[in-house]
């Protein structure tokens, strides 16, 4: 078993380390203030084939694998956690259904443009009062002719109103539970189709959290994403994969906040030593190393397994990554805070955003307890 | 080869616009130097079209003989006419010894010329001397006296390297602006002046020149400058560098510069760069501000007299290099500072 | 149009350096990357690629490590790739390595050549001319602009203080500075198709009218006579003011202790 990562893969993480402290890294701080969507990186990022790594090239995509991918995702989460949860939005919750579960014309349609970053994408699951408890899907959709007619609202949804491409679930036969529960696709700007509350967060500020609000919206038949009923599984599979985007979240957060105190250690002096000379300070940081290192090989195992072909996936791979990788976030970046001191509170410096970003790594797509059900399940059948 | 057929340290003297630069004056007094310890003469290779009068002020800072190539090919710099001239003249009168600035035109004539007679060239010297190699006696090995030994930073500035040119003739070298000292002026000199038909022709690498666009710029060459007020990232814009660094520039007698942060980010122009890939200056004062000292730049700066920084954070390397380094915020301090110089002056005159 | 860019891979030289005992750097020990002034040349390349169509090959002397650099080139969209390696190539100065080159581009198709002005660890800023010397080419040194007009290129020439703005027929060389122009980043599906691409390997024996007297170390008419880490100027006096005022008279002092004022 080689650790080590392929000359390619190494050459393209140098890439996207590079493109994540010249470009993404200048402007994190200000996102995060003015709450602004970061077009400026994602522009540079769609021109530079990032927007479709992950996508086979006859889709437009660059054709690399979900480990380069998962490392681009790492990376930017380093410096901007905003930018990081953006790409991996796009990437696993909207261009991953599309490209596994949609029909030629609707890759054509929908997948190229995403792919090439002329258009980005969004994933609407989570309502008001389904969050954890995804099959009580609330928003309902009814055939009516040539149209299937959306009602209801999602919440919570990231990259709302920036997006074009929106893969929306809704209930089409209550009767069935789950199994009736169907996925479309949704394009900004189809009449009905509007966006409620931008919401005020905790963390990754710059990153669009909207409701989407659908009134009698009506979108053509074909825009049914997959079979009739198969939607539950599809947003199951979608967010198996979407973990995946998330724990590299949570784990370029917590290498940036342990790069960033070692850094700081090194510099800041007290009782005329530099912190990182106390025994205290070095123990610390050891552990959140560990951890570090630790969550980087779930994370990258969790990676490259979701490329083997396989009839379904029990989510362990992806389950344990995500869990650990996020409590390793919370972890990482609230000792970092600690071992800066007062200097940790102050927004001029990154550990404090960082802190605020890792919180929510924790919740999305499927929260620390949901991850331990499925874990527990798999190891109790 | 026979070393002891080349002899004379031979300077090209660089003009612009049939006006000696600057640069071909220092590399005379460096030269004049060189050949009194090599027993030989200074000579000033002058090329041009209605270049003769030139000759004089070479002869006035110490060129023993001026070889003129006058043609019409040479009015303006074009590297291969200006090659074949100094070829020809490398191969007529064998000179030991051959000095360019490293200037845009000396750093692409230089190598032409050491590429056609085949010889060696070192470039960017700060030092040049005549001794051993090798320097120190190697068993076995033949010691030759009197070689040109160059001296060079490499590496970034992180290196310094010693040179020479055992086997070839001429040695040759470039060195950048403001590094070497003209002597003083002689004015009663008079030019010894050699004729030199080159055998000019147009070949294949012959260019053609649609136009000559000369920069307009109110700036004064920094290299120049006794005293500089130097800016960096911390300045932030470029509107702070007339806002900041101005005035106490002005009340100083000295010029504003910037390091490569400043030209690459805030639009600072390029003549005002300090470091390894701007101009190399040695001032009697370098205040750096808001420069935090990455190696390439303190290559361009570090041999100054007295070396003042201001910088918010205590950690940056240009407080290695500085005699007085001041840990502070510059926007706060420059304006105070300029006005207690003010004062200061105000009360000398007053004096 | 065919495009030939010489590259080399440097040491980067933001850390520190080692040497051999002979003088010569130690390279194998330093952490690598493609000399910016080339870099910039490669993607003046690529733009010409992109606005007229051309095939762009990247040409390095170096060692086998320098593969790096080459698949990077691809990776930002070069089209192929040539190493020249040899171990009698080593040690050499700038004659015998614009000699090299010249052996390797004689082996190739090129409308224009283009190299970076100086590189980072040598610091010369002569093989782009010499090779030019060797080749027989037209050269433009410092060149800030460029555009192609049939058999010329229309180039500006930058000067300390002006720029002539050149016709030159083609073949020609032209040495680009770092500052000509912002290189593109590789892009991810880039890399791994480079690394599928093959690199000619070209040896000493594949250079064409090239003796054994001008290459490597043996053919270098300059030699290293001393070579040292340089001591740099010693850190002064730090001081930390209690305010603005207090620092703005600490300097108005120091500069009438040293007659400046």
């Amino acid at each position: 078993m080689d650790f080590a990562l392929s000359q390619e893969h190494a050459m393209a993480r140098d890439l996207f380390r590079s493109f994540a402290q010249n470009e993404v890294k200048p402007l994190a701080q200000e996102i995060d203030e003015e709450e602004r969507f970061p077009s400026e990186n994602i522009a540079k990022m769609a021109k530079l084939g990032f927007l479709g790594i992950a996508v086979p090239k006859e889709y437009g995509g660059q054709g690399c694998d979900y480990l380069t991918y998962t490392m681009c995702v790492e990376e930017l989460a380093k410096v901007c956690g905003t930018t990081a949860v953006v790409l991996s939005a796009h990437t696993s919750l909207c261009q991953m259904p599309i490209l596994h579960f949609g029909t030629e014309e609707q890759k054509q349609k929908y997948l190229v443009p995403l792919a090439k970053g002329e258009t980005l994408g969004a994933f609407g699951l989570t309502e008001p009062g389904a969050g954890t408890d995804a099959a009580g899907q609330q928003t309902k959709a009814v055939l009516d002719g040539d149209e299937w007619v959306l009602n209801g609202t999602k919440m919570f949804i990231t990259n709302g109103y920036y997006a074009d491409t929106y893969v929306v679930f809704a209930m089409t036969d209550k009767s069935l539970g789950r199994k009736g529960i169907s996925a479309f696709i949704v394009e900004k700007g189809t009449p009905g189709f509007t966006f409620g509350t931008k919401e005020k967060k905790m963390g990754i500020r710059g990153s669009a959290t909207y409701e989407l609000v659908f009134t009698d919206c009506r979108i053509p038949k074909e825009n049914l994403l997959g079979k009739l009923g198969q939607g539950y599984a599809i947003a199951m599979d979608t967010l198996d994969g979407g973990r995946i985007g998330i724990a590299a979240q949570a784990l370029g957060l917590a290498e940036g906040a342990l790069e960033v105190t070692c850094d700081y250690v090194k510099t800041r002096k007290q009782f005329g030593k530099t912190l990182g000379q106390f025994q205290n300070t070095q123990f610390q940081l050891a552990d959140m190393a560990t951890r570090c290192d630790a969550a980087q090989l779930l994370v990258y195992r969790a990676a490259i397994d979701h490329d083997i072909p396989k009839k379904s996936s029990d989510g362990m791979c992806s389950s344990m990554a995500k869990l650990y990788a996020a409590e390793t976030a919370m972890y990482v970046t609230t000792k970092a805070v600690q071992l800066h001191g007062g200097y940790g509170y102050i927004r001029d410096y990154d550990v404090e955003r960082m802190m605020r970003d890792a919180k929510i790594t924790e919740i999305y797509e499927g929260t620390s307890e949901v991850q331990r059900m499925v874990i527990a399940k798999n190891l109790l059948k | 080869m026979n070393r002891e057929e080349y002899k004379g340290v031979y300077v090209f003297a660089q003009q612009v616009d049939n006006k000696v630069s600057n640069i071909a004056l220092e590399l005379l007094g460096k030269g004049k130097a060189l050949a009194d310890d090599l027993g030989s003469e200074v000579v000033a290779m002058l090329l041009g079209s209605d270049i003769k009068d030139q000759a004089q002020i070479l002869a006035e800072y110490g060129a023993d003989k001026v070889i003129v190539v006058d043609h019409p090919f040479l009015k303006e710099y074009m590297t291969e006419p200006y090659t074949q001239a100094i070829s020809a003249i490398i191969r007529e009168c064998k000179p030991d010894v051959v000095l360019f600035g490293a200037t845009a035109i000396g750093r692409d004539l230089a190598p032409c010329v050491a590429a056609t007679v085949h010889t060696g060239l070192t470039a960017d010297c700060t030092k040049l001397d005549i001794g051993d190699f090798p320097m120190n006696p190697i068993p076995g090995k033949e010691t030759l006296h009197k070689q040109l030994l160059m001296t060079r930073p490499a590496f970034g500035g992180n290196t310094i390297a010693t040179i020479a040119i055992p086997d070839f003739r001429p040695q040759m070298a470039t060195v950048r602006p403001g590094v070497m000292q003209k002597l003083p002026r002689n004015k009663e000199a008079k030019a010894n002046i050699i004729e030199f038909d080159a055998h000019l022709e147009k070949n294949d690498r012959y260019v053609e020149i649609l136009d000559v666009v000369k920069k307009v710029s109110d700036y004064v060459d920094i290299q120049d400058a006794k005293i500089l007020v130097s800016g960096g990232r911390g300045m932030q814009n470029k509107e702070n560098y007339e806002k900041y660094l101005r005035p106490l520039a002005n009340l100083l007698g000295g010029q504003v510069s910037s390091s490569r942060a400043g030209v690459d980010q805030f639009g600072i122009p390029k003549e005002l760069q300090v470091g390894q890939t701007g101009k190399t200056v040695r001032p009697k004062l370098y205040i750096a501000c808001g420069i935090s000292g990455a190696i390439q730049h303190l290559a361009g700066m570090e041999e100054s007299d007295l070396i003042i920084a201001i910088n918010k954070d205590e950690t940056a390397p240009i407080f290695d290099v500085a005699d007085y380094g001041i840990v502070g915020d510059l926007f706060q301090i420059l304006p105070i500072l300029t006005k207690m110089v003010e004062q200061e002056l105000a009360k000398k005159a007053e004096m | 149009m065919n495009i030939v860019v010489c590259i080399k891979q440097v040491p980067d030289t933001a850390g520190g350096v080692k040497f051999n005992p002979d003088g010569t750097l130690d390279r194998a020990a330093m952490l690598a990357i493609m000399n910016p002034d080339d870099k910039a040349g490669l993607e003046a390349a690529l733009r010409l690629k992109d606005e007229y169509g051309a095939k762009v090959t990247v040409v390095t002397m170096g060692l086998p490590k320098a593969d790096a650099i080459l698949r990077e080139a691809m990776a930002m969209g070069a089209d192929d790739a040539v190493l020249v390696t040899d171990r009698v190539l080593g040690g050499a100065d700038t004659w015998a390595t614009s000699q090299t080159l010249a052996g390797a581009l004689r082996a190739l198709d090129y409308d224009l050549v283009i190299t970076g002005r100086q590189a980072i660890d040598g610091d010369t800023a002569q093989v782009g001319p010499q090779l030019s010397v060797h080749l027989g080419l037209p050269i433009v040194s410092y060149t800030q602009k460029l555009r192609i007009e049939g058999d010329y290129v229309i180039a500006e020439r930058m000067f300390d203080d002006r720029h002539h703005v050149l016709k030159v027929k083609m073949p020609c060389l032209l040495t680009a500075l770092s500052e000509l122009n912002e290189p593109r980043y590789m892009t991810p599906g880039g890399i791994f198709e480079a690394f599928q691409k093959p690199v000619t390997i070209m040896g000493r024996k594949d250079l064409v009218d090239t003796l054994d007297s001008n290459i490597g170390k043996v053919g270098s008419p300059t030699q290293i006579a001393k070579a040292s880490d340089k001591v740099r100027k010693g850190a002064g006096t730090q001081y930390i003011p209690e305010d603005a005022t207090d620092a703005a008279e600490y300097i108005t002092a120091k500069l009438k202790e040293k007659f400046i004022i």
